[in-house]
């Protein structure tokens, strides 16, 4: 096998009112790759896709050097998944829910799983419907680290989870990927997530690919740009994405390498992650 | 040896790293060929990415401070190495020029100077 654990190539959906259209990119072995992007940009339906939730209609999607339609219950052995809401039967016990994985995975590991449900404080007697969101996903992510996944895929994990479990559950995924041999897909949009712990970025918008790639160029490639209504000249508008004009002056995104130094007036900030979300998805890009 | 990444830092998380383990290695708190922490290891203990901690020690590798090897980790290169020892010439270089500024501030003569460090040398 080698080093890239997932190999999204060229992958189109249409759905008739919205369509994925040639999405790639590549997870390598040992990091946390963040998917962003607005809601309905495509992140579910990409990751339905990938675990063949969902038939593409072109492109091809590799995971482990594996074909994801042809060896889909190979993979599946090694791939953990929490999503947004527990697909497990709500009225049964955490302790069921366990022994019904134990019987679909080959490398389940039931002393792993009793000992990231005490980690997590999981009542083994309590019913899933019993269990807040946050514990909720604690369950399934014990599930998914109990059969030795090689390959974590979070739908949305975060949200509804407040900052102290937030902030476990990334000291989780760097502890996961910590020796190297597996790697994490997680799509969010709480972007601050996102902006230490990820190594790489993917954004989608509009069922395209916006950006791929590590998350400091992806950082760097923009800065933000405020200056007063006088500062804003013709030549400059052209070049600030996702332009917001009041009273006291402008603000907006440009490329850091159009930039240097800031124009006279102007200031040039560092942008979050979520500052590129945000002015980006306003508008139709440049190149 | 002590890494604090500060959020309001104006430089990158990577080059606060870098700047952090230079002084160490320059202080003699990191001894030639003794081990950087692990990359990963720093990286969960920083809740950092991977990537930026790699950044960090790649540039510090290229710069000569440290050197990888393969499997192993990353280890502080033998001061005799000639790019530590040209770091250590400008650091020397350095001070030089901030003592002769000083001096010349403090009307202090070419020839006094030259006592002084005597001095110094001998009392090392």
């Amino acid at each position: 096998m080698s080093n890239v654990v997932l190999d999204v190539r060229a992958v189109s959906k249409n759905y008739g009112s919205f369509a994925l259209r040639d999405v790639s990119f590549s997870i390598p072995k040992g990091y946390i790759m963040g998917l962003i992007g607005p809601n309905g940009a495509g992140k579910t339906t990409l990751i339905h896709l990938i675990l063949n939730l969902l038939r593409r209609d072109s492109g091809e999607i590799q995971v482990f050097g594996l074909d994801n339609i042809a060896d889909d219950s190979a993979i599946k052995q090694q791939v953990g998944v929490v999503f947004d809401s527990v697909p497990y039967v709500e009225d049964w016990k955490v302790k069921d829910v366990g022994k019904a994985m134990s019987l679909f995975y080959d490398g389940w590991n039931q002393s792993r799983f009793l000992e990231l449900a005490e980690k997590f404080h999981l009542d083994m007697g309590k019913k899933v419907k019993e269990l807040s969101r946050g514990m909720q996903t604690k369950l399934m992510l014990a599930c998914a680290l109990a059969h030795e996944a090689k390959l974590l895929i979070l739908d949305e994990p975060t949200s509804g989870m407040d900052p102290v479990a937030r902030d476990e559950l990334m000291d989780m995924l760097r502890q996961y990927i910590a020796d190297g041999e597996k790697s994490v897909l997680f799509s969010t949009h709480i972007t601050s997530d996102l902006e230490r712990a990820a190594d790489f970025i993917t954004y989608i918008r509009n069922g395209q690919l916006f950006f791929t790639g590590p998350t400091d160029e992806f950082l760097d490639e923009w800065r933000l740009l405020k200056g007063g209504r006088n500062d804003l000249t013709n030549e400059l508008r052209e070049k600030i994405v996702g332009l917001r004009e009041h009273h006291a002056g402008f603000d907006g995104l440009v490329k850091a390498k159009n930039f240097p130094v800031p124009p006279d007036g102007c200031v040039l900030d560092q942008a979050s992650i979520e500052d590129i979300m945000l002015y980006t998805a306003k508008e139709a890009m440049p190149s | 040896m002590k890494i604090i990444i500060s959020n309001s830092s104006p430089l990158p998380i990577y080059e606060q790293i870098k700047q952090q383990v230079k002084a160490a290695i320059l202080s003699g708190e990191l001894k030639e060929n003794e081990p950087l922490p692990s990359l990963r290891e720093l990286a969960k203990d920083l809740k950092i990415s991977v990537l930026t901690t790699m950044r960090a020690y790649n540039e510090l590798e290229q710069e000569g401070f440290v050197t990888s090897i393969q499997g192993k980790g990353y280890y502080v290169m033998p001061r005799g190495s000639q790019l530590m020892q040209e770091q250590f010439l400008r650091e020397v270089e350095r001070a030089l020029e901030e003592a002769v500024k000083a001096a010349a501030m403090a009307n202090i003569s070419g020839e006094q100077l030259m006592e002084m460090l005597k001095l110094l040398l001998e009392v090392e």
